[in-house]
């Protein structure tokens, strides 16, 4: 029997078990929302602006392990679109967009709200496909899914014009997709592995070193077998928080520009480093030259072979999942025995401790005025580390990252790549359609949370008790900050004046809003908005407007040049010389 | 360096443009590009010059290799190829030039496509550096147009770029 081309989208989607679409009706998809109307195996989540349906999808996404879908009109519907698909790109999250097209016939005619969506979005997605053919939608469908999934994952848009989703095809779905020009690698090289166990085992200084591909090809367990069977210490970057735990004694806590002292010493000086689904970005390893200046041995697992020596070239490339290849990993460490030598092992532990004794998250807990840190460890103490946590982008992001130790992965919802503010709140929203009974907060600042403000009012429809803890410092702090440190404190254009009465503001979109000024506050507060388990309760944090992000490696400096929070400033000034001494100690 | 990327990849409306987006995109050179369709209708052939250190080729190719529609990459310069490229020029050629420009092509293995009274139009085939130095060997004031096709390449003998 033939049915229409949006019937046809409908019916792919539920073949894929997709439960809620995100998205936002308009001309170019109206047949697929009235096809949307007359099924109910999914569910429609009707967002306020097309990026926050994105954002949604993506915290769905991450949260979920499943693929996000965002539903979007042609023309601004594509255009408000794109920043979350770059988004998902950036992190590679598995996605896929529906955007609606103006009629085939239309199309290159500067007709209404129409956008070359294929052409705006290639440079950040995975692949995109515009539809021509009625009889095209099912494999095009299939194919986008695939991909999403598939190897290095990310977002795929499908492009589909008015007009198709009028045509009335067949429908049969493919059960299995095989393209010739894309075949993701799986398992690792036994040679390239057997390598690496075997650098392991002569290994004086090893540490591991994990990124997001830990956490997006579920190979936590792994991650922590490993870990554990070594004895050796683990660094985690912004996008893997949680696929190790951030309580295990032998984590080190996230590295980077905002990574941990002793995280970023230890990233430095180790002789041995095992790369897992990690990138050596900008933000990680700073400037590679002086990040290999002490000499050390790469180890790299990656599925995506262009991450591997593309900033810092790598003695043992592994290209392969993540997973499996750990798998394997683990399976010959088992059976040969082979581990890091056990007083060289206590030796590097003994120089961890010492840099790790400094305790680079102090911070001034018995101020008068609420330090955003101390909301932020309130937040883990009374959660148990076991909260879901999105974030936007800045000081609060650094602060949630640094003090909220995950000890599961994909509790930690963040824009790493892209570093979207406005990510926050729609992505939690996702993340709780996705864990209906979690607890899911939002660390925000008062410039992020208003980039997507308007997804307040999508949270009432849905029912999703989100806990936004809004960082209000009045400033957009990390900008603040780089002023501070080198723009000779000429803040400009980062203050920000005439702020909305959030409590209000909560309350017209129908939730709770709270303020809270004093510390004596944050605790009580947060425990009364947990409390609230029905509501989005919004908790505006009057904090410190002065705080700044410790510690902190410059954009031209090294790794272990950081500069450290007050109680550390004496080892600032030896760092450079202090490094030249550790590089013999073996 | 110089390098020769010979690439196959899905013959499908769009394909051309992830390629070419992905060099703007990333910041890498063209020098040249050629493409058409293969003996197999569904497949379409590339050759990209391009240069830059090992490092960057080594990027390039692995992101080639990303895209979803590209099927092979092979870096031509690994092994021993041929390279062609076709170039028609149009020069002047009146009086004592006329003579000049024949003897020209002559020794470059030219054809004369087009005669008229004042032009001669050459056809020339040739590695890349061939048309540069026929360029090069006549008078500049002389060329009234020219246009190149870039360099096609292929791997000698049992070497195949093939799915």
């Amino acid at each position: 029997m033939e049915i229409s081309g949006a019937e046809i989208v409908i019916r792919c989607l539920q073949e894929e078990g997709v439960e809620f679409v995100f998205g936002y009706p308009g001309g170019a998809v109206l047949e697929i929302y009235d096809a949307i109307f007359k099924q109910d195996k999914f569910k429609h989540v009707l967002v306020r602006h097309e990026q926050g349906a994105v954002h949604a999808a993506d915290g769905y996404s991450r949260s979920s392990h499943k693929v996000g879908v965002a539903l979007v009109t042609s023309g601004p519907g594509a255009t408000n679109a794109i920043t979350g698909i770059a988004t998902a790109y950036l992190d590679s999250i598995p996605m896929v967009v529906i955007s609606g097209q103006v009629p085939t016939p239309a199309i290159g005619l500067d007709a209404f709200q129409e956008v070359d969506m294929v052409g705006i979005t290639r440079p950040c997605v995975k692949h995109n496909i515009l539809v021509k053919d009625v009889r095209d939608i099912a494999s095009a469908m299939k194919k986008a899914f695939h991909i999403a999934t598939t190897g290095r994952p990310g977002p795929v848009v499908v492009d589909i014009p008015k007009d198709i989703t009028l045509a009335r095809a067949e429908f049969h779905y493919p059960q299995s997709v095989s393209l010739r020009s894309y075949n993701p690698p799986a398992k690792g090289h036994p040679g390239q592995i057997k390598k690496a166990v075997n650098l392991l085992s002569d290994a004086k200084r090893p540490l591991i070193y994990i990124g997001g591909g830990a956490v997006l090809s579920n190979a936590s367990n792994q991650v922590t077998e490993l870990v554990k069977m070594l004895g050796v210490p683990a660094t985690n970057t912004l996008m893997a928080l949680g696929a190790f735990s951030g309580s295990d004694p032998q984590n080190l806590g996230m590295l980077g520009m905002h990574g941990l002292y002793e995280a970023n010493m230890a990233m430095q000086h180790c002789d041995v480093l095992i790369a897992i689904g990690a990138r050596f970005d900008d933000r990680v390893i700073s400037v590679p030259s002086h990040f290999l200046s002490s000499p050390k041995k790469i180890v790299h697992i990656d599925i995506d072979p262009s991450s591997i020596a593309k900033r810092v070239k790598v003695d043992i490339p592994i290209v392969g999942n993540v997973r499996d290849v750990l798998d394997e990993m683990l399976a010959l460490l088992r059976q040969t025995g082979a581990r890091p030598n056990a007083e060289h092992l206590a030796n590097w532990w003994k120089q961890l401790e010492e840099w790790r004794s400094h305790n680079c998250l102090k911070f001034d807990a018995n101020s008068d005025i609420i330090k955003p840190q101390f909301v932020v460890q309130t937040l883990y103490e009374i959660t148990g580390g076991d909260a879901f946590v999105t974030s936007d982008v800045g000081q609060h992001q650094m602060w949630a990252a640094q003090y909220y130790k995950f000890n599961k992965p994909r509790r930690w919802i963040n824009s790493g790549g892209l570093g979207t503010m406005g990510f926050g709140l729609p992505a939690a929203m996702g993340v709780q359609l996705a864990n209906p009974d979690a607890t899911v907060a939002c660390i925000t600042g008062e410039a992020s949370i208003q980039m997507n403000i308007q997804e307040l009012s999508t949270c009432k429809q849905y029912h999703t008790p989100v806990k936004v803890i809004n960082l209000n410092n009045r400033y957009l702090g990390m900008v603040r900050q780089w002023q501070e440190f080198f723009y000779g404190n000429r803040y400009s254009e980062s203050y920000m004046d005439a702020l909305p009465d959030f409590v209000k503001l909560a309350e017209a979109y129908g939730h709770v809003g709270m303020k809270i000024e004093r510390p004596a506050d944050v605790e009580p507060a947060l425990r009364e908005a947990m409390k609230l388990k029905e509501r989005l309760v919004f908790m505006d944090f009057i904090t410190d407007q002065t705080e700044n992000v410790f510690p902190m490696v410059q954009n031209n400096r090294g790794l272990s040049q950081m500069d450290l929070p007050p109680h550390m400033r004496h080892l600032q000034q030896g760092t450079v010389a202090k490094e030249r001494d550790y590089g013999n100690l073996s | 360096m110089r390098h020769i990327l010979s690439i196959l990849l899905e013959n499908e409306a769009g394909a051309l443009s992830r390629v070419v987006g992905l060099f703007s995109a990333r910041g890498y050179n063209i020098d040249s590009l050629t493409v058409s369709t293969t003996e197999d209708a569904t497949l379409s052939r590339m050759t990209i010059v391009t240069s830059g250190s090992d490092d960057v080729i080594e990027q390039i190719t692995k992101q080639l290799n990303k895209l979803i529609e590209v099927v092979k990459v092979i870096d031509l310069n690994e092994s021993d190829h041929v390279e062609r490229e076709l170039m028609l020029i149009k020069v002047r050629s009146t009086g004592k030039d006329r003579e000049e420009m024949k003897r020209m092509a002559d020794i470059f293995r030219g054809r004369i496509l087009d005669v008229t009274e004042k032009t001669y139009t050459i056809e020339l085939t040739g590695e890349s550096s061939k048309l540069d130095a026929f360029i090069e060997a006549v008078d500049r004031t002389l060329i009234l147009e020219t246009v190149r096709t870039g360099a096609s390449g292929i791997g000698r003998g049992e070497r195949i770029l093939k799915i």
